[in-house]
């Protein structure tokens, strides 16, 4: 049922998009900005990844580890959090090289954009984890079980419920973080628009379109996000009402 | 050879802050003894149990289980603080229920009552099953088997409680306040429950309770705590029926009053 929503969503934005397109000669531009779209499609996908899995890790570590790696991942929160994605981005692109480490440019956005949102969502996986009724824990030590099993068992899995919009939120900002790869030479959405501008002038039609874009893929994750927060309440309580 | 006693408190004292909440306690219970707690509010019932399931530090003393000592530990012929390791090995011969049930609203009944024993007892699948389905026939709930937290009643939540504790097969069991969080007419069936496991197994019970009918028909022997202390104790029909201490007749005539 919700797949079906987010399809139609998806359907909608796009055809509504590709309606206004042909009628006023927006034509010329829908291939190459869709091509754009998709390397903006492909950082945003592969930076959720390294994000969610650096969120995971730092979240757990600031809350459980031992000192040493606590006050790392306290570190990579703070620093990623308290510079801008931008500064990162060429960090990462323009500074390392100097220190003999050249990375190709889509792994330097993925790794940027990833760590950025990553160092956001340890706090939203912190907050999780720690928004679980203390008697969860306890039930856990009165069945005898480890902290590692507790966490993975018991503690987790209630705490991802709560993750979901939050991180929804965080997915929709690194989709609208993406638009700065284009500064370092990828040819993303907002670049290829840009290039077009310059050399067309057609600024209506262009970023028209890429307005269309960018709001159609933010949709398909917010539905994305809503399916997958009501599958988890689901399993939650499963069958409730029959 | 005399019987040793399953638990044993040493001189257990126990403080939040400036607080002292329980003052150097000693209190042996036997195997297979049946104990109720009972005691004004803040008087430390549940601390003690807390105490029991390693869920508190203490301050001061040695609690011992079942010959051995649970706090601490022997190394180099004395005793030290216990680590993970060593109360690892000794909480599995605890089991405890609590007021709110804590059940993990994520699993079913069933699956409640097989966690604990396939990731910690190493027990296989089938095993888990078999033993949860066992005890959750001998609470009554054989046909919730799958039904969530959620779906099940307080009462039948709390039963899925006490199954999910027995089911690592304990030889103590604490129970604190269990049925204070239901309906009137839910206790019941919770304390039919626990009747049934005094009847049928072997096991050592700990039980803080305002139920006081069924302190005195159920228990071996009633503690009344005061001011971090045990008051007074003996029989049920010695507290129930002639206590010493004036502090318990308070207490007791207030509860009366209080129905
Ligand atoms: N984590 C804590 N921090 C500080 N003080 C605490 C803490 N837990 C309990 N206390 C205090 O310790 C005292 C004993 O608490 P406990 O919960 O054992 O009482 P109780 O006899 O179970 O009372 P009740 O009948 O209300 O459940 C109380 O004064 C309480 O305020
Ligand atoms: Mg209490």
């Amino acid at each position: 049922m919700v797949m079906r929503k987010l399809v139609v969503v998806a359907v909608v934005s796009f055809s509504a998009g590709l309606a206004v397109a042909s009628f006023a000669g927006f034509r010329e531009f829908i291939p190459g900005l869709l091509e754009g779209a998709l390397v903006t499609i492909q950082i945003t996908l592969a930076g959720a990844v390294v994000a969610v899995i650096c969120a995971t890790v730092a979240g757990l570590a600031k809350m459980y580890a031992p000192w040493p790696l606590r006050w790392l991942a306290v570190v990579y929160i703070e620093l990623f959090r308290g510079t801008s994605a931008l500064v990162q981005l060429f960090w990462l692109f323009f500074v390392l090289p100097l220190f003999g480490v050249t990375l190709a440019p889509m792994t330097v956005a993925i790794a940027a954009l990833g760590l950025n949102i990553g160092a956001y969502g340890a706090e939203v996986v912190r907050g999780a984890v720690a928004a679980v009724p203390r008697g969860q824990w306890e039930a856990t030590t009165a069945l005898n079980m480890s902290r590692t099993q507790a966490l993975r068992r018991i503690i987790l899995p209630q705490a991802f419920v709560a993750m979901i919009p939050p991180w929804g939120n965080l997915f929709i900002e690194l989709l609208k973080s993406t638009a700065l790869v284009s500064l370092i030479t990828i040819s993303d959405l907002a670049f290829r628009a840009q290039q077009m501008n310059q050399t067309t002038f057609r600024t209506l039609e262009i970023f028209t379109i890429v307005l269309v874009i960018y709001l159609a893929i933010a949709s398909i994750i917010t539905v994305g996000m809503r399916a997958l927060e009501q599958k988890a309440v689901g399993a939650m309580v499963r069958g409730r009402g029959h | 050879m005399t019987v040793q006693p399953m638990v044993k408190f040493d001189g257990v004292t126990k403080r939040y802050g400036a607080l002292t909440v329980l003052d150097s306690l000693d209190l042996e219970i036997m195997p297979g003894e049946k104990v109720a707690v009972i005691g004004p509010s803040g008087s430390g019932k549940t601390t003690v149990l807390r105490m029991l399931m390693t869920l508190e530090k203490i301050n001061d003393g040695v609690i011992w289980v079942d010959g051995e000592p649970l706090t601490h530990m022997h190394k180099d012929g004395r005793l030290v603080l216990a680590d993970a390791a060593h109360l690892r090995r000794m909480r599995g011969k605890i089991g405890m229920v609590f007021q709110h049930f804590n059940l993990f609203p994520h699993m079913s009944a069933l699956k409640n009552c097989m966690e604990a024993p396939v990731t910690v007892l190493k027990l296989s699948k089938e095993e888990a099953r078999a033993r949860a389905v066992e005890l959750l026939e001998m609470v009554g709930l054989a046909d919730k088997l799958d039904h969530y937290p959620a779906q099940l009643s307080g009462g039948q939540q709390q039963r899925v409680a006490i199954a999910r504790a027995l089911a690592m097969r304990p030889k103590v069991m604490l129970f604190d306040e269990v049925t204070s969080a239901l309906d009137p007419e839910l206790v019941g069936e919770v304390l039919n429950v626990i009747r049934r496991l005094g009847s049928e197994l072997d096991l050592t019970m700990l039980m803080v309770t305002h139920q006081m009918g069924f302190a005195r028909e159920f228990a071996d022997r009633v503690c009344f705590f005061y001011g971090g202390k045990i008051a007074e104790q003996g029989p049920p029909e010695q507290i129930f029926g002639q206590a010493q201490n004036e502090r318990t007749r308070q207490f007791l005539s207030a509860c009366l009053e209080a129905i």
